[in-house]
């Protein structure tokens, strides 16, 4: 098992967590993993991107050129990084945000989730990384969806774990939405 | 089993450290290894250590000094601005033969440069940055996992031999997240007890003295002499390195820190396109690994050394083994200037196309 992604979008969106989590969940799962952050000047709306490369074996390169998968969750993310997919390879598109439908690339599994929309609907706009994350383990089988909660609530602080079921429910959103967009 | 822990590299560092038992760190901020002071400033008080936040970054290695001559496990860590502003200090220590660990999590200069990371400080770490001729023991960790043993391993090398010692890595290993196994320190059965350090004379007639002043005739070539074989002895007995696909390699990529890392993955694709590469990675740096590139250069081999700066581990590689055709692949640091695993095989084509 060899996989990486990248995923990114603006601060405030929850790119860097979505990034911990889905690497915290395939060591959970006993794989390895690791988790890069573009390291850079902190600001909120400011660019947010990680890289996070998963295997059964030792992990080579934390830093990838051409992923195999993407989450752009925003059209700046979208327009820096879109090409760099590596052919054959899958991006998930915020479409809520990002306008370009893709077309420049044919050679790629694009799938376009309102991912803004299905947050508000599940009842906070802040799941939009959560959906987005629930997307792309659908596409990927990288962990279990149970690995992901189980992590998300080790991260999470007690206080907070009454918010578990609404991730959850975001998570299992975007696995159904990217289920049907593949079928 | 422990469990497999989820952390940065800069983190690992500190429990590390902690693990090994040292209960003193003197400090001062930079990014992008501030995470090792906050994590150590949280948890040494429940340890009964001290943890100084100092007035600056000379002021810090000049405790760090005053410590180690009490005997004590102490550290520092910054990064390369803060790394230069200490090397009187190190000096000092490296002249008074004081032990103790030293951290670099280096960023891109010169001067204040940027803080993305940089592998440019390799020359500064393992030439004796400061005035006088020395040198300190470098480690090279390349993941999460090694930022905590080395940095155990570095505390013991130092005790052991009496020589400063540095853990250079930069902003990838030291801001990455990966699976960490904790594992309990043990300390070397053979480790020497520090009878020399200052600990009060109480009813002794002699002084102790720690110092790197030696003015009578001939005593300080001594005294350098004596450094020097320390030196010759680590290149004897400390060297580490690691090998990847190397067996039936005609192509020799060498690098270390992150750059190891992505050129672990170049040559993992490389392998899969069908070229005869390997890759050779020191772990120590100093000191330097030269028995290995003369075994890997033995038929003939052809080295490509790979870095995060314009050019500087290159030039041990290339003493190392001056019958062998060695080539140099670098970028040089700043923001947006970290390699891919797919450049680097780019070159590792080229190499192998042309040989």
């Amino acid at each position: 098992m060899n996989h990486d992604v990248f995923m990114a979008g603006f601060g405030g969106q929850g790119v860097l967590l979505i990034g911990n989590l889905l690497a915290y969940a395939t060591i959970l799962e006993g794989n390895n993993a690791s988790y890069f952050p573009a390291y850079g000047v902190e600001k909120r709306g400011g660019a947010a991107n990680c890289t996070v490369v998963m295997s059964d074996g030792a992990v080579g390169s934390p830093v990838v050129g051409e992923p195999e998968a993407a989450l752009l969750m925003n059209p700046a993310a979208m327009e820096q990084f879109y090409p760099r997919v590596r052919k054959g390879g899958m991006a998930l598109l915020n479409s809520s945000l990002i306008e370009d439908d893709g077309s420049s690339r044919s050679d790629l599994t694009l799938v376009r989730i309102p991912a803004n929309e299905m947050a508000l609907e599940i009842g906070d706009s802040r799941l939009v990384n959560m959906v987005m994350l629930g997307g792309y383990v659908e596409y990927s089988r990288v962990v279990a969806r149970d690995a992901l909660k189980e992590a998300l609530k080790e991260v999470l602080p007690e206080r907070n774990h009454r918010f578990l079921p609404m991730n959850h429910n975001a998570l299992e959103a975007g696995a159904a939405f990217v289920r049907e967009a593949l079928a | 089993m422990t469990k497999r822990l989820f952390v940065k590299g800069n983190e690992a560092v500190a429990m590390g450290a902690l693990e090994a038992g040292c209960r003193y760190y003197f400090g001062y901020p930079i990014t992008p290894q501030s995470d090792i002071p906050e994590y150590i400033s949280r948890e040494m008080p429940a340890l009964g250590g001290e943890f100084i936040q100092a007035e600056s970054e000379i002021a810090s290695i000049n405790m760090l000094l005053g410590a180690s001559a009490c005997g004590a496990r102490a550290m520092t860590s910054s990064s390369s601005p803060g790394i230069s502003l200490k090397q009187e200090g190190i000096s000092y220590m490296a002249g008074s033969e004081c032990p103790g660990l030293i951290v670099n999590i280096s960023r891109s200069g010169p001067g204040l440069g940027g803080i993305d990371a940089s592998q440019a400080d390799y020359f500064q770490a393992t030439k004796g940055g400061g005035h006088g001729g020395y040198h300190i023991i470098v480690l090279a960790p390349a993941s999460v996992q090694e930022m905590y043993d080395l940095t155990m391993h570095a505390f013991d090398l130092s005790d052991r031999y009496r020589v400063p010692a540095m853990i250079l890595a930069d902003a990838v290993i030291g801001q990455m997240k990966e699976a960490l196994d904790p594992h309990p320190y043990k300390a070397p059965a053979d480790l020497p007890p520090k009878d020399w350090a200052l600990t009060g004379s109480g009813t002794r007639e002699v002084n102790k003295v720690v110092k790197s002043l030696y003015l009578g005739v001939g005593e300080l070539e001594q005294h350098n002499l004596k450094l020097h074989r320390k030196y010759a002895q680590m290149q004897e007995q400390e060297v580490r390195c690691e090998g990847y696909e190397l067996e039936d390699a005609q192509l020799v990529v060498t690098a270390y820190g992150s750059t190891a890392r992505i050129a672990h993955t170049a040559v993992r694709i490389a392998r899969r396109e069908g070229y005869k590469v390997g890759l050779l990675r020191p772990i120590t740096l100093f000191p330097f690994p030269k028995q290995a590139y003369r075994d890997h250069t033995a038929n003939g081999q052809k080295v490509l050394c790979v870095e995060l700066n314009t050019g500087q581990m290159v030039d041990d590689v290339r003493l190392a083994v001056p019958q062998a055709e060695v080539d140099f692949y670098g970028r040089a640091p700043g923001a947006g200037s970290l390699p891919t695993p797919e450049e680097i095989f780019a070159q590792i084509r080229l190499h192998c196309e042309v040989h």
